[in-house]
Formats: C-alpha cells, structure tokens, sequence
C-alpha cells in the first residue's frame, strides 16, 4: 500500500467533511476532557485522604462539672481517676488499631481554646474548669473508628466520643458525588461523540461511493479501501484528543498555580503535581486514537460492503 | 473460464428468478455477446461473475474457482484478474486521464515505478497516447469509454467483462470501441460483452448467448443478434 495515496484520501476526506470533522474534534475533546477530569479528580480525592487521614484523631470527651448539670451522658457526675485510669489501661490494651494516645488535661484545651479564638468574646468568659478533659487517639487505620466508639461511648464519665475522619468524609463524599457527576456527563458525551462519527463516516463513506465502487471493482481488499475512512475518524479524534490534553494541562495550570490560584489560597490542601496531570495524557492520547477508528471500523461493516 | 452449472438467481423479495437454471461454458480466449431485451437477466449474469452477487442454486465457477466457496475476503484477489467497463464509463472526474488509469494500479499496491511505465503504454494502446494530463470532463463519450477500457486493461486481466459499453455512444464511435475490444480480445484476454446494439453483433459474427426472461434460450457460434426489439 502506498502510504502517500493513503494520506492524501485521508486529507480529501477530512476536507470534504470540514464541519462534521469539526464537530468530531470537538465532541471528542470535550468528553476526553471530562474524562481526564475525572481521573484527577480522583487523584485529588485519594491525595487528600492520605494527607489528612494522616492528622486525624478520634477523640474521647470526659465529663467536667458543668457537663454532670446538663449532658444526660454525664449523669453521673464528673470523671473521676479510676475512670481515667479504666480508659487508659483499656487503650493500652487495643495496641493493635492504636498507635499514640495523648491526653490534654482542661489547661491545655483552654490553652489550645485560647490560641485558636482568642479574640472572641466568648473566650474571654471562659473559665479552664469549663474545658473538658480529653484523650486524643491516633488510629493505625483511620477507618477504624467504630472500634473505638463501641468501647467507650457511653461508659461511665465519657461524655462523648468524636471522629474527625466524619467531618473530612462529608467533603470527601461530596467530591465523590461530584466525580460521579462527570463521569455522567463524560459517558453521554462520549456516546455523542460515537454517533457523531458513526454519522460522519456514513457521509463520508457515501460522498466517496463512487471512489469505494471502482476501488471494488479494480479488486481493492477491504482493508484498502476502508482505510482512509478509519484513519480520517483516527485523526479527528487524535485532534480532539490533543486538545482535550491541552485543556487538561491548561486547566492545573489556572486553577491550582496561577489564576485561581488555589495552591496558595488554600494552603491545607495538597494538591495533585504536574506528574498526576502528565500520566494521563498518554491514555488519553490513546483513547482518542483507538475510540473513534473502531467506531469507524464498525460503520463501516455496515455502511460500505466490500 | 467460466463456467455456469445449472445456475438460478433469486432476488430477496422477489418470487420470479432474475436468472433460471442457465448452464453454459465460456473458453480461455472467446469473445461472447450476451443479448436479451431489458430485464432477461443480462446484468445478474455479470454480476454474478464479478462476485457481486451470489447464485441461489447451482455453481458459478470463474478462473478456475468456485465462487460459492471463495470466502469475502479472497474476492478482492479474484477480480484483480478480471477488467469491467460499464455503459456510464466510471471514471473519477477529479483525477486525470493518467490518474484514472493509475488508480487500477494504486489501489492494488503497484510501485510506481511499475506504474510509470504500464500507464503511457496502456493510453497508447487505447489510442489516448499524449492526453495523460486531460481530464474526462474534456474527453469526448468515446475518449472516456477508452480511459475506462484502458483502466480495465492495465493489470492485463484475463477476463474482460463489459456491460454495454456503447450503450451511450454514437454508431461511429461504438465501431472505434469495438476494434479496440477485440485488439484485446486478440491478445488472449476473454471478453464477455452484454449490449443491445444490433449493428456491432451482426457485424462482428462472434459467439451469441441471448437470455428470456432469465432463461438461456439460445447459444450460438458466429450468431447474429437475432430478434427484434
């Protein structure tokens, strides 16, 4: 096969076709975009976890005098040392989910208290016999909480016990939900995507019925004559997927160094790198490539019988 | 060549056969008429040498081979060995003269060079020697007709198969084509023609297969057309 007469039908063909090309490359683009998206967001998603589950505790809350008065949990009056010594012997004894147990006596936590928001007016009322007495739990495996809860909620002179990891899962859920989203929308548009060039080689296949007839005639293999009408769908998709690549590398540029510039504006978050961003473009690239020739392949079949 | 062994062809949805029960031979070499008035089964008969159909009953072997059992992507290789021209030329109008002969040979992956050389000889054989360059809009019918003979020629088939190839061309110029199919026909390719043109086949006294409504009802050496229409 010669690969000139090839490239030229292919340009031919792409010509011919300029504004269903156009829609090709587009719809091809956005969906690849979407779909890159997608993937680091997820990346963002599990970045995140590690980072924060890391800095999470599971806190164990004692009762204080004020707490006797007005938590039912606390009925029972404040805590008292064998309780503490209870508590702490038994989180001696769970070693195997327990990595470090602190404990912050009611200075510390006033202390702490006044550190975070000493401006507030109510720091200023606050007494450290109003703080309560604490043990701050590392975990081993941060999704091990229930473990924890189901041992000492409830026990005499605990007033409550508290996951951070619950607080971060809320965000995490509603990234999650969010990725969902995008994958929703990636999904339709790569099924417009498909249709588009489902169509688009149908024309195509139909504007050049007259090459195809003669091509059949002279004893052209099927491969021959179906190639350039492959390889036109391959190279609008490669199109698209170059610019869906663009747009993703673009996008981490805006929003997380420049522009929004977020990396600094939300410096708790540790964002994904540029090696997160520069991993995908390959799969997409080839995505992009493979996708839109076998849609073409397939038309084919049905569209220009050999 | 070819040989039909008790062929009939029946078209999905249609409950007369395009072609009953037709049995014949066709020799390395002869030059035959297929004669019939429109709808005796002419084109079903072509097309079924050329694979593009397949017979209902019965066995078409073309070449040597049993086209029933040559699988879809052999076809191809088969009809490399067989030359077609049609009544409406099928030339490509964007391509030149020497572009549309050139694509017989691009599209069945011959090098240039091979190309470069067939393509003046095969032009100077049909007598467009020098109009490479022209494209089919220029050409007269007749000059269109030989690009598409030329085109069928090129890879120097063993078969040539025309369906009426003076169809639309004035009685003068049909007599111009009719010598260069039978220069062809002299150099040992076979030529199976269907035509309507009364004048070429009383002329030419060569081998006449007329159809009936899909039934083979005469075969005759050195016939003549036969019947009135």
């Amino acid at each position: 096969m010669r690969a000139q007469f090839v490239v030229s039908e292919i340009g031919v063909g792409l010509r011919r076709n300029l504004t269903m090309t156009f829609a090709v490359i587009v719809s091809v683009a956005l969906s690849l975009a979407l779909f890159g998206g997608s993937l680091l967001m997820s990346d963002q998603v599990s970045t995140m976890k590690g980072y924060w589950y890391d800095k999470v505790n599971v806190s164990i809350f004692l009762c204080n005098k004020s707490d006797a008065e007005s938590d039912p949990n606390c009925a029972k009056g404040a805590v008292t040392d064998d309780q503490k010594k209870s508590i702490m012997s038994d989180l001696d004894k769970m070693s195997s989910v327990v990595q470090k147990v602190t404990y912050e006596s009611q200075d510390e936590a006033y202390k702490h208290y006044k550190q975070q928001f000493g401006d507030s007016p109510l720091a200023s009322s606050l007494t450290p016999d109003q703080m309560q007495e604490s043990y701050r739990i590392k975990l081993k495996d941060p999704q091990k909480y229930q473990v924890i809860a189901t041992a000492f909620d409830g026990r005499d002179g605990v007033q409550s016990v508290q996951d951070q990891k619950g607080i971060l899962d809320n965000l995490f859920g509603l990234l999650n939900g969010m990725n969902w989203a995008a994958r929703a929308v990636m999904a339709l548009m790569l099924v417009v995507a498909l249709m588009l060039i489902v169509n688009t080689v149908r024309v195509s296949a139909f504007s050049r019925r007259r090459e195809t007839g003669i091509m059949r005639l002279v004893g052209a293999s099927g491969f021959y004559i179906q190639a350039p009408f492959i390889m036109e769908a391959a190279v609008a998709g490669l199109i698209g997927g170059g610019v869906a690549c663009a747009f993703l590398v673009v996008a981490r540029y805006f929003i997380i160094d420049h522009g929004l510039d977020l990396s600094h504006k939300l410096n708790l978050i540790n964002f994904i790198g540029w090696d997160a961003v520069l991993t995908k473009l390959p799969l997409i690239l080839a995505t992009s490539l493979l996708m839109p020739a076998l849609a073409a392949f397939f038309a084919l079949r049905k569209y220009l019988k050999v | 060549m070819i040989r039909f062994d008790n062929v009939s062809k029946v078209y999905p949805k249609q409950t007369r056969p395009a072609l009953r029960d037709v049995s014949l031979e066709v020799e390395k070499g002869e030059f035959v008429f297929l004669v019939g008035s429109s709808g005796s089964g002419k084109s079903t008969f072509l097309r079924l040498i050329l694979r593009e159909e397949r017979a209902s009953h019965g066995q078409v072997h073309v070449l040597g081979k049993d086209l029933a059992r040559l699988s879809n992507w052999k076809v191809p290789h088969m009809r490399r060995q067989l030359g077609t021209v049609f009544q409406d030329f099928r030339l490509l109008p964007n391509k030149t003269v020497a572009e549309n002969v050139a694509f017989a040979q691009e599209v069945i992956g011959k090098s240039r060079g091979e190309i470069r050389k067939s393509v003046p000889q095969v032009l100077d054989l049909v007598g467009l020697g020098g109009k490479d360059d022209r494209m089919p809009g220029e050409l007269s019918g007749g000059e269109q007709q030989r690009v598409a003979i030329a085109r069928a020629f090129v890879n120097r088939p063993k078969l040539l198969i025309a369906d009426e190839p003076t169809g639309n061309l004035d009685p003068q110029t049909s007599v111009g084509i009719m010598k260069l199919l039978d220069r062809i026909n002299r150099t040992g390719t076979t030529v199976v023609m269907a035509t309507h043109d009364q004048n070429i086949v009383d002329q030419m006294r060569k081998r006449v297969i007329e159809l009936e409504k899909g039934r083979l009802v005469r075969d005759q050496a050195r016939g003549v057309y036969g019947y009135q229409h």
